[in-house]
């Protein structure tokens, strides 16, 4: 009877080869990105059940007309100042009750930062990236007294921490910890900015 | 004859390549994980405007992503030089942001649709007109979580 030949042997000389291909495949159709940008929240459609009145002193008007110009408060403004106005707008603490701020306590301005509300108005035919810069210095506004009391009170920067509670990577045990800080920074300067539908003229 | 025949001194062994394929392997498997295939060609020109404050959009399964901004080359004879907005891969008007926005909610898993995020990646040059009207579509839907999709850098290059 004669012996049974054993199967030949598949070469796997060529795997690396196959594998290497492969590999260059996917390491040029790789992107590792995340986008990144501003968060804002929509008010509802529906308007809400009580009016509610809100003395001028504490509205912060910013309107942006379509060549971008910008006029802020009935005053034309350039926008590398908007920042500074609105931070002296947010903590100017007219009644007295907010006890970190540091603003002027002038009586025309806003009572305390949780009544500062400021409103943004654009035409339609503003440019995108005009009001992106704007919302960007008026977000910049609001986190960089944010950070003052995150650094006074934590000794770090507030947006360093939202960071990391957002980032979903962090130990749980941190972020609970970090939830109460975030919460009690947002709460002394909660943002409160409202866009107004676009006038049309 | 000597039985053992000596090793000739300074003769280098080969290195062994046998573990080559599985290093490659390797990196094949670690790409082949990080890897999102691009769903949809962009038709519109986008390049998005720089801010300073941004926050990381995590979790991408959580986000609708809306283009906006005037039509590529190839598509600007069909479909003009106006900013258009684009949802997946064709044109569409202002009134098909809402039921486009309800389709892709539809399509998550039901724990997930309540905390999605519209990402609007709107070229800088486009007119706010455009994107007041998504957002008071987005408002209608109910789909009021936005994201203004920009770079990273300093908000005062937008103006030149």
């Amino acid at each position: 009877m004669p012996r049974r030949k054993a199967a030949p042997e598949v070469n796997a000389g060529s795997m690396a080869d196959i594998a290497f291909l492969l590999l260059i495949f996917f390491l040029v159709t790789t992107t590792i990105e995340t986008d990144a940008g501003l968060d804002r929240m929509l008010p509802p459609i529906e308007p809400p059940d009580t009016d509610v009145v809100i003395k001028q002193k504490n509205i912060f008007t910013v309107n942006i007309n379509k060549n971008g110009q910008l006029l802020v408060e009935d005053n034309l403004m350039e926008l590398k100042d908007l920042r500074k106005a609105a931070i002296a707008f947010l903590e100017n603490n007219a009644d007295g009750s907010c006890t970190f701020c540091k603003g002027k306590k002038d009586q025309s301005s806003s009572d305390n930062p949780t009544k500062a509300i400021i409103s943004l108005k654009n035409d339609r035919e503003t440019k995108y990236s005009t009001y992106i810069t704007v919302q960007n210095e008026l977000v910049g506004a609001y986190n960089d007294l944010r950070n003052r009391e995150a650094q006074r009170l934590y000794n770090r920067d507030f947006t360093k921490m939202e960071a990391e509670y957002l980032n979903p990577e962090t130990p749980s045990a941190i972020r609970d910890e970090l939830k109460d800080k975030v919460k009690r920074i947002q709460d002394m300067f909660p943002q409160k900015l409202s866009e107004a539908e676009t006038s049309t003229n | 004859m000597a039985k053992f025949t000596k090793k000739k001194d300074g003769d280098l062994p080969a290195v062994s390549t046998a573990s080559l394929p599985d290093i490659v392997f390797m990196l094949l498997f670690f790409f082949m994980t990080v890897t999102t295939m691009k769903d949809s060609s962009l038709m519109v020109e986008n390049t998005l405007p720089n801010a300073t404050e941004v926050k990381k959009l995590e979790k991408k399964d959580r986000v609708i992503y809306i283009y906006v901004g005037k039509p590529t080359q190839e598509y600007q004879k069909v479909f003009g030089s106006e900013p258009k907005i684009q949802l997946n891969d064709k044109f569409a008007n202002v009134d098909e942001v809402g039921s486009f926005i309800l389709a892709e909610r539809a399509k998550k898993p039901q724990e997930l649709q309540n905390v999605l995020t519209t990402a609007l990646k709107v070229d800088k040059n486009a007119n706010m007109g455009l994107i007041t009207d998504i957002k008071q579509e987005l408002r209608k839907v109910n789909a009021l979580k936005v994201n203004y999709t920009t770079y990273e850098g300093d908000a005062f290059n937008n103006l030149q």
